[in-house]
């Protein structure tokens, strides 16, 4: 336990007790996480229900090929993060590395391909603004779709790209040693963060892309 | 140690039943049910997000008390969508009262 020694901050009697301590700080913080996108979801669930026709038809211009890719990409980018906080606790420093490096080129791919999204949207002029244009009766309310599509999307990928930020500052932490089989919870922090932004996605896919295919 | 060590073979289990699911919202997405294919979505997301949470988040394997303190986030979360929809779903429910037109 020489390394729990150095590990152990001093208002903690015992390593378990810091583990506990740091899980139930980050589930606080993804409680708040839940309450904020759970707003998006709520205003978005309020339109859609007082315009339906026009939301229907919106979301049939958005890409499930594209959408369903991304979706596989997280979740296997999930996997990967779930195995690199199994190697911390097991104190593979080589391989914690490359499942991080891993996840990190998923998130990056998922990112890419949102763009190319975003590229296509703009092309069709699907940004909500001076140059939308939507062909069909429901044009204004299409573009309330699309504001909650961009915004809802949009706050998802930043905080992809703050989890991809935060991974990076983990590799370079075990790169210098700073963890081991007895403290690794940064590490494993990191990975309730990005399986949460994988959950907000789980619920994004289906509602933006898929309820109005049938 | 501080902490139960999940075995890799329940990590690809999960993963392989998240990628089924995946497949099974896509499908069902293309056949009409009306208003069920809401409700058929949103199942088939909260079984992925439970799953998620249950085994990547280790929480199946956590203590009471962070069970308390997950669930926290989910109830506040049923309130906001409870009070809010019960009134925005409700309006038409029923004629307004004379006199309020």
């Amino acid at each position: 336990m020489s390394n729990s020694s150095t590990a152990l901050a001093h208002q903690f009697d015992d390593i378990e007790q810091q583990h506990e301590s740091d899980s139930l700080g980050m589930w606080i913080f993804l409680a708040t996480e839940i309450l904020f996108f759970g707003g998006m979801f709520l205003g978005y669930s309020v339109y859609r229900a007082v315009y339906s026709p026009a939301f229907s038809e919106a979301s049939r211009r958005l890409d499930v090929l594209l959408g369903g890719i991304n979706t596989a990409v997280l979740l296997c980018s999930s996997l990967t993060m779930a195995l690199a906080v199994r190697a911390a606790q097991l104190g593979g420093r080589r391989t914690v590395i490359a499942l991080l490096i891993a996840t990190i080129v998923l998130g990056s791919v998922f990112l890419g391909i949102k763009a190319f999204e975003y590229y296509q949207k703009y092309e069709e002029h699907f940004i909500p603004g001076p140059h939308f244009e939507f062909a069909g009766a429901n044009g204004r309310h299409a573009q309330i779709f699309f504001s909650f599509y961009f915004v809802m999307t949009g706050m998802h990928a930043l905080h992809m790209v703050v989890g991809i930020g935060i991974m990076l500052t983990m590799i370079w932490l075990t790169k210098r040693r700073r963890f081991s089989p007895e403290y690794y919870f940064p590490i494993e922090m990191t990975g309730l963060y990005w399986h949460f932004v994988d959950i907000v996605w789980v619920f994004l896919f289906p509602l933006l892309y898929l309820v109005d295919r049938s | 140690m501080a902490e139960h060590i999940v075995e890799k073979k329940t990590y690809y289990s999960v993963f392989a039943a998240l990628m089924l699911l995946l497949a099974a919202t896509v499908s069902v997405a293309y056949v009409h049910l009306g208003r069920l294919n809401v409700i058929a979505a949103l199942i088939i997301a909260s079984i992925k997000a439970i799953l998620i949470i249950l085994y990547f988040m280790h929480v199946r394997y956590s203590s009471r008390m962070l069970w308390i303190f997950v669930g926290a986030g989910f109830f506040w979360l049923g309130i906001l969508f409870a009070l809010t929809l019960s009134d925005v779903l409700t309006r038409g429910w029923l004629p307004l009262p004379t006199g309020w037109e």
